[in-house]
């Protein structure tokens, strides 16, 4: 569905000094795939997500979506970001409307779908209620819902859950992974967490920064639905200290 | 429940009012005891008696500077949001209009009142300028810094669902600027009352701000005292419908209700 031809992202900062976010990227991405993108900060995970969206433009390279170049935003896309960026004047409801409003639909005729969004991420009930009045993982659900709204055939996760405690974290994984299997879609979700990076993932690939490139693709062939037991799972562990020796290797050359 | 309410309105409101008074008494006390002639400070009791008698006098002056300070804030709210607007949207415009913004700001608008009343003539009009000139910048710069502070986040959504830039503004931009615009429009409503009294300084016969000038000129201090008062609960009874548009307006603003 994605596909990433030796992409590359320079962009000048107001100094006026040239950043590589990231360079020679290659990736193909399969429908219905979920794919985490996991490095530490600066490796250019956001980058990548902005090139996939067509919110910025490649400097060298080819991007393409369902075969078809992608040089600006296109419809079919949500995005989810750390923060849950609602607007504060607006409902719960109205918040998950907000994304085929701005899509130039007609809102009336999704309140029942949005309503049975939040029914499924268990916020049914508090439709009328006010982002101020919910919690900080309530909050991100709703973006959620917000996000999967239009039905998009992708999804692009920004870090959803970095801002969240540990246990909300956990529970929010797990919740993304039930509503993944019952509306399955392509995901393409950045973490710095690797054991979330597992959990979620068909397939890991593992960054290294400045410039950011792709260190390796990890294919998780672990049993779904899956559960936090699988942490002691064999299969995890190996992947989990995989991913780390990749991460901290490149941090030793720079040494 | 009721208790505490009660408690927390004796904290808020019963300490502070009762400190005033107790300055008052002690200002009305000193005047007596060291025989201070009235005319350099006179006693709370002389400057409530002389506001009394002038009641009538009063309601004139009163309406003729609210009506200019009511027409200056209106006027720096109709002229400054749409340029912040613009100062946000277009960096040619913003390169082109910040800088007279600011030097327009630089000038003191006591120096510019007696040159505008030359040009513009008599009457409440030149007053309205005054004040339109003291309260815009505020109201200019809140608004671009609210308008400027939108989350990217927000803007790479609208820009991901293809929303044109329009929409963009009408839905997340100027709603997510709204508590900047009021914080501009809360300092430009006192500085549109300052305005009207330095345009009414300048030149006029009529007005609160002549009220006091007058009555100084005469030696009357006990009148310029009431001038004061006057003006003072005009501004704070301004700034305090001000509030209440934005609460009545925005009402995600107001603070969380407790748990």
């Amino acid at each position: 569905m994605i596909r990433l031809d030796h992409v590359d992202k320079t962009y000048r900062t107001r100094r006026g000094d040239v950043v590589r976010a990231v360079e020679d990227i290659s990736l193909v991405v399969g429908e219905n795939e979920f794919v985490t993108l996991v490095g530490p900060s600066g490796c250019g995970k956001s980058t990548l997500l902005k090139l996939v969206a067509g919110l910025t433009e490649a400097t060298g390279g080819a991007v393409s979506v369902r075969g078809r170049p992608v040089s600006e935003p296109f419809a079919d896309v949500g995005f989810v970001f750390q923060q849950p960026v609602l607007l504060p004047w607006r409902s719960v409801v109205d918040n998950v409307l907000f994304s085929v409003e701005m899509l130039g639909l007609e809102p009336r005729q999704y309140r029942t779908q949005a309503a049975g969004l939040l029914e499924l991420t268990g916020l049914g009930g508090f439709e009328t209620k006010y982002p101020r009045e919910l919690s900080g993982g309530m909050q991100q659900r709703v973006a959620i819902c917000r996000a999967l709204l239009p039905d998009p055939g992708l999804l692009l996760m920004d870090e959803p859950f970095g801002a969240l405690d540990a246990m909300t974290r956990e529970e929010m994984s797990l919740e993304l992974l039930r509503v993944w299997e019952e509306r399955r879609k392509t995901i393409l979700f950045v973490t710095h967490s690797i054991p979330e990076a597992i959990l979620l993932a068909d397939r890991v690939v593992v960054m290294t920064p400045r410039p950011g490139r792709v260190a390796r693709v990890l294919t998780i062939d672990l049993p779904r639905p899956r559960t936090m037991d699988l942490e002691f799972d064999g299969r995890f562990k190996d992947a989990s200290d995989e991913i780390r020796s990749l991460i901290f290797a490149a941090r030793k050359d720079r040494r | 429940m009721i208790a505490r309410l009660a408690r927390r309105a004796a904290g808020e409101f019963a300490v502070p009012a009762l400190t005033l008074l107790g300055a008052l008494l002690a200002w009305e006390a000193a005047t007596r005891v060291f025989r201070v002639p009235r005319f350099i400070m006179p006693a709370p009791s002389a400057i409530l008696s002389e506001g009394w008698e002038w009641r009538y006098r009063f309601i004139g002056h009163t309406w003729v500077t609210l009506y200019e300070t009511l027409g200056g804030f209106a006027l720096s709210m109709l002229v400054g949001v749409p340029l912040a607007i613009l100062i946000v949207y277009s960096p040619v415009l913003r390169s082109a209009l910040y800088p007279l913004i600011v030097l327009a700001q630089s000038v003191p608008k006591i120096a510019i009142a007696p040159v505008l009343l030359l040009v513009v003539g008599h009457g409440e009009f030149p007053k309205i300028v005054v004040a339109f000139l003291v309260a815009f910048f505020p109201v200019v710069v809140d608004t671009a810094t609210g308008l400027a502070a939108t989350p990217p986040e927000l803007l790479d959504l609208s820009r991901s669902y293809r929303a044109s830039a329009f929409k963009t503004f009408l839905k997340v931009r100027l709603p997510m600027a709204m508590p900047f615009v009021f914080a501009g429009a809360k300092v430009a409503i006192t500085l549109s009352v300052i305005g009207a009294v330095v345009g009414e300084f300048v030149g006029s016969d009529q007005g609160l701000g002549y009220v006091i000038l007058s009555a100084t000129s005469y030696w009357k201090t006990e009148l310029a005292f009431s001038s004061m008062i006057l003006l003072s609960l005009m501004a704070i009874v301004l700034f305090g419908a001000v509030a209440l548009v934005e609460r009545l307006t925005c009402p995600w603003l107001a603070p969380a209700p407790e748990e």
